[in-house]
């Protein structure tokens, strides 16, 4: 059984526009991911294609104006806005992207001990920062005092001490040289292979194909592939989607050639395959409807020209 | 015109030197990687050869001259979040023009939509935001471009997308480019050298 799934998940935001007159904008739509304990997922795709809001679902976190339909399972069990909020930070932690996440007025030692929950927290707290390369004088300082890369580490830190079950990390790695990026990526599948699971959003394909099982592609709110890492070889011929081809060829490392155009916006989305406009395999039938996701080859794929 | 820092150093008040006797060069039309560890000063050096700082010891010249404190400053930054470097109370349009008015041309080399001037940067994807931050920084004044993990938080098509532009303008214009980051694949397409900055111990 998957220990988190996510079926048909959609999210809008309800926005005023002029005076007193609203819109709703939709930015996820039918979106579906499952991680299983033991399991490193990575999360991929444009950057505004919805990975952080799928975060801020899951635990519950989006703002008022925010609404969201479809399913969110913890074990089996759907998860309404109590359950989340008694599991967040205890059984489901978050990495957050934003180095503003941490309390500006405590001390990052004394941040990364609250979320201690069992044991000398003090000790944890040393340990892991031992761990990511930070020297015991960082324990001291307050968040204006630390570089991005200490800032990030911070973060880390109080997800990989907590007791979680399950960590969310959004872009856990940007501003990390290699050293600590690989200290930091190893301890994602150690806590993996002690049979907790990790959904791992970023855009650094690379470092995630060395630890993560499996990779969830992501365009304009939606997932249009997932696919096992081995996939994500050569020239990409075995990977299912053209926007995940297209996403592979462009890194430095490939061909490094770019598609032109770029990820609609989510209040004019086109009415058919949300990738047919840049795709040059797109034919008619591709406008009229969304593809509805099917199993190909050991993965998924949201296309109707996939083989 | 060549860019150089000679024997920079530079704290922040009476706290530990972040950095001291840094020398870098760069070449009009060359690129250069900046890279190392975290926390060991890149983002402050680049403040530096930008004008955002001042240097404590040592200085920066192009062509053997100090840099004007006054007018346009031939040394332009971009910065990791684009989403912070525009303000968010001006549509797009006041935005870019904000340093002189860019011509047609590099615009649409970035990719840059007309449409897109007329809304709020909110309106905007970070990556859409960029390529204005791109624009904005590359005014006629411009001589060396410093790019401060400048495509990060893109995702590799529109990072490709961003960095096909800048090196054509580059290119065009024999303008010298930093490009600051912990991507090594990167680096290694896009840079003629790399500088690592170490431990100053």
């Amino acid at each position: 059984m998957p220990i988190l799934e996510v079926e048909n998940l959609s999210i809008s935001f309800n926005q005023y526009t002029a005076g007193l007159r609203r819109k709703n904008i939709q930015v996820i739509s039918s979106l579906h991911v499952t991680l299983e304990a033991g399991e490193i997922l990575a999360v991929v795709g444009a950057s505004g294609s919805g990975k952080s809001l799928l975060a801020h679902a899951i635990l519950g976190i989006l703002p008022d104006n925010a609404l969201v339909s479809g399913t969110i399972k913890y074990n089996g069990e759907v998860l309404n806005a109590s359950t989340q909020a008694s599991l967040r930070g205890k059984e489901i932690a978050l990495i957050p992207q934003s180095t503003n996440y941490l309390d500006p007025l405590m001390r990052v030692g004394n941040q990364v001990r609250t979320s201690v929950k069992t044991g000398d927290a003090t000790v944890a707290q040393r340990a892991v920062f031992k761990r990511l390369h930070l020297q015991q004088s960082v324990e001291k300082m307050y968040p204006f005092q630390l570089s991005g890369g200490m800032a990030r580490r911070t973060l880390l830190s109080t997800a990989i001490v907590s007791d979680a079950k399950v960590i969310i990390a959004d872009e856990p790695t940007p501003g990390l040289d290699p050293v600590v990026m690989k200290e930091a990526l190893n301890n994602f599948r150690e806590f993996a292979d002690n049979g907790c699971a990790v959904m791992l959003i970023t855009h650094d394909i690379e470092s995630a194909l060395t630890i993560a099982d499996k990779i969830a592609v992501f365009y304009a709110g939606t997932t249009v592939e997932v696919a096992p890492v081995e996939d994500f070889t050569g020239n990409g011929e075995s990977l299912r989607h053209p926007y995940s081809k297209a996403l592979w060829r462009a890194l430095p490392q490939n061909d490094f050639i770019p598609i032109p155009g770029s990820q609609p916006h989510p209040s004019a989305l086109p009415t058919g395959c949300l990738f047919a406009p840049r795709c040059t395999m797109a034919t008619p039938a591709c406008s009229e409807k969304q593809p509805d996701m099917q199993n190909i080859r050991d993965g998924m794929v949201r296309c109707m020209h996939a083989t | 015109m060549r860019l150089e820092a000679k024997n920079i150093g530079f704290r922040y008040g009476n706290g530990p030197w972040l950095f001291q006797h840094v020398n870098l060069t760069v070449e009009p039309g060359e690129i250069v990687g900046l890279t190392g560890p975290s926390g060991r000063g890149k983002t402050t050096l680049c403040r530096i050869l930008s004008g955002y700082e001042k240097a404590l010891e040592g200085n920066v010249t192009i062509g053997g001259l100090p840099i004007a404190s006054k007018g346009v400053h031939p040394v332009q930054l971009v910065f990791q979040h684009p989403e912070k470097a525009v303000n968010p109370r001006w549509k797009m349009g006041k935005v870019l023009n904000e340093g002189g008015r860019p011509d047609i041309e590099l615009l649409d080399l970035l990719g840059i939509e007309q449409e897109w001037l007329t809304r709020w940067p909110g309106e905007l994807s970070g990556g859409e935001l960029q390529r204005f931050c791109v624009a904005r920084a590359l005014g006629a004044g411009t001589r060396f471009l410093i790019a401060d993990e400048m495509t990060t938080m893109l995702d590799a098509i529109t990072q490709a997308q961003i960095w096909h532009a800048v090196m054509e303008i580059a290119k065009k214009r024999e303008m010298g480019i930093i490009v600051v980051s912990h991507e090594a694949k990167l680096v290694q397409r896009l840079c003629d050298r790399v500088i690592t900055l170490t431990d100053p111990n």
